[in-house]
């Protein structure tokens, strides 16, 4: 393999890659504190 | 009795007599590194060991890194077996509070653009010749991220990790000096003035904190295999920070193991600091490049952050893009301190944390996608 076909395929699949690997991991998260949503503690719950 | 003496006294000075100029001028760089650490505080707790390690290294007839050299034990027991960076991305880890991310995951975005230096500065080394495992090396510096950097360094181009270890950390203190010049260069007075509002911080629950590294370690080393060490490393740390049932750990992970594996890390950057190794011209090529990466994924994160701007009509302050690289919490400080400067009502702070730790999470990303990627062309092995 040429440098510049190595050069532009790791640089174009590496940003494409990194972007769409943290937009999955943002999805994951929403996803997660919907499962999980925050639930006061039931000390603070009484107290508020 | 005569040549005895003479042979006694020979041995006594071999060291003077040996020395040569480039060692000298080694011992002043390794000088230099000592003072920037301890007199300018840039990054004292790795500056320092890899100052020393570098006199060390250079001292005429020590041997230091021979084949029984001491610091030829730590260097192969620990950075050839890439076990250092991965012990220090433990203690990272359960220092980290990912928080502010989980209260705004989209920021996550900026934390991808911020390490698009990466892979544009990849493209220079090559076009100024570097080779292709060389020039990954070389942009793995615009992680911003210590031990990414030694990590790929050490797998990849070895015999450059001094120059590169030691632009990273050197430029990672100088973000402060560094983006401000960038962020005024590509946002107008009106962006910067932008006030982001309490974002709806929604309160996390502890199970979510916990559940968090856990599936990010499967999901994210699944997509990117070669990089499951970097990323389930850093997600150890944070799932011991989180769950709250392993203090002794956790404790460990941050003091005792980061502090000692940091000292023996650094005195092995400092010992691949050999005259004849780093003073090339190479090196200097390194350094310029390493700045050209810092300041790419500053550039590269400002845009995202214009870009965000634009998409909400207004609500975002592209500033926060500069904090999208992984300097932890110094790129937040530093937007913070931007902010405040055009708008004393403006407090980015908590944007900006939000970015930075979707920066430390982005490199780790990027430099693991970076690993597959070479892998799956086969450029590196299985």
């Amino acid at each position: 393999m040429d440098t510049w076909t190595f050069g532009w395929t790791l640089a174009l699949i590496g940003m494409g890659g990194t972007m769409l690997v943290l937009w999955l991991i943002s999805v994951m998260i929403l996803l997660i504190r919907k499962i999980f949503p925050y639930q006061a503690e039931p000390s603070a719950a009484k107290k508020g | 009795m005569e040549s005895a003496l003479v042979s006694g006294i020979q041995g006594l000075f071999a060291g003077v007599v040996s020395i040569t100029i480039w060692q000298i001028v080694m011992l002043i760089i390794a000088s230099v590194l000592l003072y920037l650490g301890i007199k300018k505080g840039y990054e004292p707790l790795l500056l320092v060991p890899i100052g020393f390690g570098a006199i060390l290294v250079n001292i005429p007839l020590a041997d230091m890194m021979g084949k029984d050299g001491f610091l030829r034990f730590f260097y192969d027991a620990g950075v050839l077996t890439e076990v250092f960076p991965l012990l220090i991305f433990i203690g990272i880890g359960s220092m980290t509070d990912f928080q502010p991310l989980l209260q705004n995951p989209k920021i996550i975005l900026l934390g991808a653009a911020g390490q698009f230096g990466i892979f544009l500065t990849l493209l220079l080394a090559l076009a100024l010749g570097f080779d292709k495992l060389d020039a990954v090396a070389v942009a793995i510096i615009g992680a911003c991220d210590g031990p990414t950097a030694i990590y790929v360094s050490s797998k990849f181009a070895p015999h450059m990790l001094g120059a590169v270890s030691v632009a990273a950390y050197s430029y990672m203190a100088l973000v402060p000096l560094i983006q401000p010049p960038i962020m005024r260069a590509l946002t107008t007075e009106k962006e910067r003035q932008i006030v982001m509002g309490a974002a709806k911080l929604e309160p996390i629950s502890k199970t979510t904190k916990i559940v968090f590294p856990i599936a990010v370690t499967i999901f994210a080393s699944i997509l990117a295999p070669k990089g499951a060490p970097l990323i389930g490393t850093i997600m150890l740390g944070n799932l011991l920070r989180e769950s709250g049932v392993v203090e002794r750990l956790k404790s460990a992970s941050e003091n005792e193991i980061a502090n000692i594996v940091t000292l023996l890390l650094g005195l092995c950057i400092g010992a691949t600091m050999e005259a004849d190794k780093f003073l090339k011209a190479q090196t200097l090529l390194i350094l310029g490049l390493g700045f050209i990466a810092i300041s790419l994924d500053t550039v590269v994160g400002l845009l995202f952050g214009k870009l965000m701007c634009a998409m909400t009509g207004g609500k975002v302050n592209p500033l926060i893009g500069a904090a999208g690289i992984s300097a932890f919490p110094m790129a937040a400080r530093v937007v913070q301190a931007e902010g405040q400067k055009y708008n004393k009502k403006s407090y980015l702070l908590m944007h900006a944390m939000s970015a930075n730790a979707g920066g430390q999470i982005g490199s780790v990303i990027a430099a693991a996608v970076m690993l597959s990627v070479l892998q799956g062309m086969g450029i590196v092995g299985g």
